[in-house]
């Protein structure tokens, strides 16, 4: 599965299972947040990551929140 | 002479304010032509007139592209010119698909002709091909000189709404659509031509080239994340110091996997950024924001699932060709299907 600040790129490209990621130069990064923060919000993205993972699908599809 | 009202959108490169440290701007207008603008003017005779000129950091472009969408549409609107140029583009992913994006919403939402150029890779091609015309460029600036008389006859063409040759006769990407032509020879007879050139190892054109099918069918899911070993893995460039493998920043000839048996966290000067299309500092500050290895640790002792794959790929995807890409992938995929993974998480800056 992809974590991509630009979704629709990915989708283009034939990703099939894609999250949206935070920004370009940091998909899983927040550095405006404190540090624990910041590791909180990267652990969110994966744990959300896990679930596209274990998901069945038939066709490509953006994992909203 | 009839003057042609333009306004033309560029990214902050081209736009003369930076390089990928102001690539978070976001858009703003001028009523003169920048850069390019008067290289337009200039071929075209002074005919086109630039009217406004916006310009647009390439990450805001692609972060939030409906708003940037929506304030380009109304400044157009106010502007009313008689033709978009977006770009040209080039082979530059995130700005083709903001030209590709916002020349498609001037066509179709405000009815006025656009026109943009890029290499046919562009994810803004498949975007924008089918409602316009897109100049076809190799994947470098320096032919702009070569390009801007392209685009400006072809949109002549399109204002003054003359026939329109086929993309190879007119230098534009072809767009799927098909047009009726009337031939000298039936069908039959062409057909039988190519196969006897075939046969005598002569060289012919198809008429009808065979569509390249990327689709990948979706994998099934983890089954029990109990039992999955998991991996991560990045297009981001997070390789170790110094970049031992001298991944390239552009183009990448090569993926590479490194170890990370043991380590909790990529470390600040351990680890950096090779690839050469984003701002590296804030990965480079902290390499876990492109490759999540940090929340993966914790994750995996929370049991989240079994275990993390102990090594990781990465390559560079920076104006990479797709087919390097594909490739790249498929090796990927089948070293870490080989050493028992059986689910991914890819990061793409």
């Amino acid at each position: 599965m992809l974590i991509t600040a630009i979704p629709s790129v990915a989708f283009t490209v034939g990703a099939n299972r894609i999250i949206r990621g935070v920004a370009i130069p940091y998909p899983v990064g927040a550095p405006s947040e404190e540090p624990a923060e910041e590791l909180y919000i990267r652990k969110c993205l994966l744990e959300r990551a896990l679930k596209a993972l274990a998901t069945p699908i038939s066709e490509q599809t953006i994992f909203e929140e | 002479m009839t003057k042609i009202r333009v306004v033309h959108y560029m990214n902050q490169f081209f736009g003369q304010i930076g390089g990928e440290d102001k690539a978070g701007i976001p858009p703003f207008a001028t009523n003169d032509p920048v850069g390019i603008g008067n290289v337009f003017q200039l071929a075209s005779n002074n005919r086109y007139v630039i009217v406004k000129t916006i310009i647009c950091g390439d990450n805001y472009a692609a972060e939030n592209l409906e708003e940037v969408k929506a304030k380009v549409l109304e400044w157009i609107k106010e502007e009313n010119p008689d033709l978009f140029i977006a770009g040209p583009a080039f082979a530059a992913g995130r700005y083709g698909t903001s030209c590709g994006t916002l020349c498609q919403a001037v066509i179709t939402e405000l009815g006025i002709p656009a026109i943009s150029a890029m290499h046919p890779v562009n994810p803004g091609v498949d975007i924008a091909k089918k409602d316009m015309f897109i100049v076809e460029t190799g994947d470098s600036a320096r032919e702009i000189s070569s390009v801007v008389p392209k685009m400006i006859r072809l949109a002549d063409k399109v204002l003054n709404k003359e026939p329109i040759g086929g993309p190879e006769e007119e230098g534009y990407i072809p767009r799927g659509i098909r047009i009726n032509v009337r031939k000298a020879k039936r069908g039959s007879r062409r057909a039988v031509d190519m196969l006897v050139k075939k046969m005598n190892n002569e060289s012919f054109t198809t008429e009808l080239p065979m569509p390249v099918f990327d689709t990948v069918p979706p994998a099934p899911p983890v089954s029990d994340m109990s039992d999955a070993i998991i991996a991560i893995g990045t297009e981001g460039g997070i390789v170790p110091r110094g970049n031992p493998d001298r991944i390239e920043a552009h183009n990448a000839s090569k993926w590479c996997h490194y170890s990370i048996e043991g380590i909790e966290s990529l470390k600040k000067g351990d680890y950096e950024v090779a690839h050469g299309g984003y701002d590296p500092v804030p990965a480079n500050e902290n390499p876990n924001r492109v490759l999540p290895l940090d929340a993966a640790r914790v994750l995996e002792k929370e049991k989240a699932f079994a275990r993390l794959h102990n090594e990781y790929p990465v390559t560079v995807g920076n104006v990479t060709a797709v087919k390097s890409a594909e490739r790249y992938g498929k090796e990927m995929g089948e070293m870490l299907m080989s050493q028992g993974v059986q689910g991914v998480i890819l990061t793409s800056t």
